[in-house]
């Protein structure tokens, strides 16, 4: 019991939710870096245009098929060969960035494609170009429909922050860490919290990505 | 990169052996855990879907790599020794049956009413008709997301090299630390993991476009 009330002090406590302060910090712009990224891929891989699109879904079939550990490792050990180097902060929203955008490009994509095709013809009917149609009739359709897919790949985007913890970003997981490596008591009080910690981040979003769900449909 | 592969060939195939290894047993055990928990979720019994739901949201949403270092570091010190590679994989397998269920009872729930009514008024009982009319069924629909989920598998078994587990990535660390070559390294790695991923993928879009 007195390993818990240590493990817990205020300096701890403080510390920890520094962490969590970070993890937030790097998933929401990674989520919003993303979005931006993912949405102009996924229209790009939907609209057929020649070559650019095929290659732009290749791209993305293979960002999404390798481990993001490995794209963090690539960002952070990789990139100062090519005279680039990031410090672990922004390494991480590198990588993140990049992974998410090809997650939120296939969602975009499947979108769009699931906004019915007389949709599209219609407003080209109207007299509209591709990209107007797109853009004031396609889209807000299919952004209607993505919000759940989306909010849940910003969910597991936060757990995923946890694996920036070894390029030593200063995350939840890393200060988890810096704080049970002091004194190995305090490794079943962190993991505690952190899984307390995680857990309410996550669920949280998970139910109001539910409720924006279900009020949208 | 070929001479990182030419060089490391044994140590590299040796750590896609223990990744698809790690991932082959992870999705055994998560598809039977995953399926137990999917049915508790559609059960009759409150009790019984409150404790579903619980172990699948618990499940989802705490991070794979605290899963895995509790497994590490918390159970050998106070109930049971176990090596990284153990720990990584019971971790990959409780995490991975939390999706599992998620897929599953979506499958079953797809399944319609009047299967389960039809099958209950020959005579089954609830579980024979669970078991030889709604799972066969459900499980069909649930092979392409459950494809998905095995490639999910396959990268998230990267988490092993955090806990020592000899798998690909533990192996492209290690061979980057020797070389200093990181791009090599990671490269050579990362074509290792598509070769296992993106043809499942890929024959996974296959199979979804041919049943939707």
């Amino acid at each position: 019991m007195q390993n818990w009330i240590n493990a817990f002090s205020w300096l701890n406590v403080r510390f920890l939710l520094m962490g969590l302060w970070v993890t937030i910090y790097i998933s929401v712009i990674s989520v919003i870096l993303s979005f931006i990224f993912g949405s102009i891929l996924g229209i790009i891989r939907y609209s057929k245009i020649k070559y650019v699109s095929q290659v732009v879904g290749f791209v993305i079939d293979i960002i999404r098929n390798i481990p993001l550990l490995l794209i963090i490792f690539f960002t952070y050990f990789g990139l100062p060969n090519f005279g680039l180097r990031p410090e672990t902060i922004p390494a991480a929203i590198i990588a993140m960035t990049v992974f998410e955008s090809s997650m939120i490009a296939e969602i975009v994509r499947s979108g769009i494609q699931s906004v019915s095709v007389g949709q599209m013809e219609g407003a080209r009917s109207t007299g509209m170009s591709f990209v107007q149609a797109l853009w004031h009739v396609v889209l807000p359709q299919a952004y209607k429909n993505m919000v759940p897919a989306i909010i849940s790949q910003f969910v597991s985007l936060i757990k995923d922050t946890s694996l920036a913890t070894i390029i030593v970003v200063p995350e939840m997981m890393q200060h988890a860490q810096v704080i049970y490596g002091q004194n190995a008591n305090y490794i079943l009080p962190m993991f505690a919290a952190l899984a307390v910690l995680y857990f309410v981040v996550c669920f949280t979003l998970s139910i109001i990505g539910n409720v924006i769900g279900k009020h949208l449909s | 990169m070929i001479n990182i592969f030419a060089k490391f060939s044994s140590q590299l195939l040796v750590g896609l052996g223990w990744t698809v290894l790690s991932s082959i047993i992870a999705l055994f055990f998560s598809l039977i855990i995953g399926t137990i928990f999917a049915i508790m979720e559609v059960l009759p019994s409150k009790v019984m879907r409150v404790i579903g739901h619980a172990y699948v949201e618990i499940m989802r949403n705490i991070p794979l790599l605290v899963i895995t270092m509790f497994f590490y570091l918390v159970i050998p010190m106070y109930v049971v020794k176990i090596n990284g590679f153990t720990a990584g994989t019971i971790g990959l397998t409780l995490y991975t049956s939390a999706f599992i269920a998620e897929t599953i009872r979506s499958g079953i729930q797809s399944v319609s009413n009047g299967q389960m009514e039809g099958a209950r008024s020959t005579g089954m009982t609830y579980w024979q008709a669970m078991r030889y009319i709604i799972l066969p069924q459900a499980f069909k629909i649930v092979i392409p997301p459950l494809g998905n989920q095995f490639v999910n598998l396959v990268k998230n078994s990267s988490v092993l090299a955090f806990v020592a587990g000899f798998d690909l990535m533990y192996q492209a660390n290690s061979i980057a630390s020797t070389t200093f070559d990181t791009i090599n390294s990671y490269l050579v790695v990362g074509v290792l993991y598509l070769i296992v991923t993106l043809p499942i993928s890929y024959y996974m879009r296959h199979l979804e476009k041919k049943l939707g």
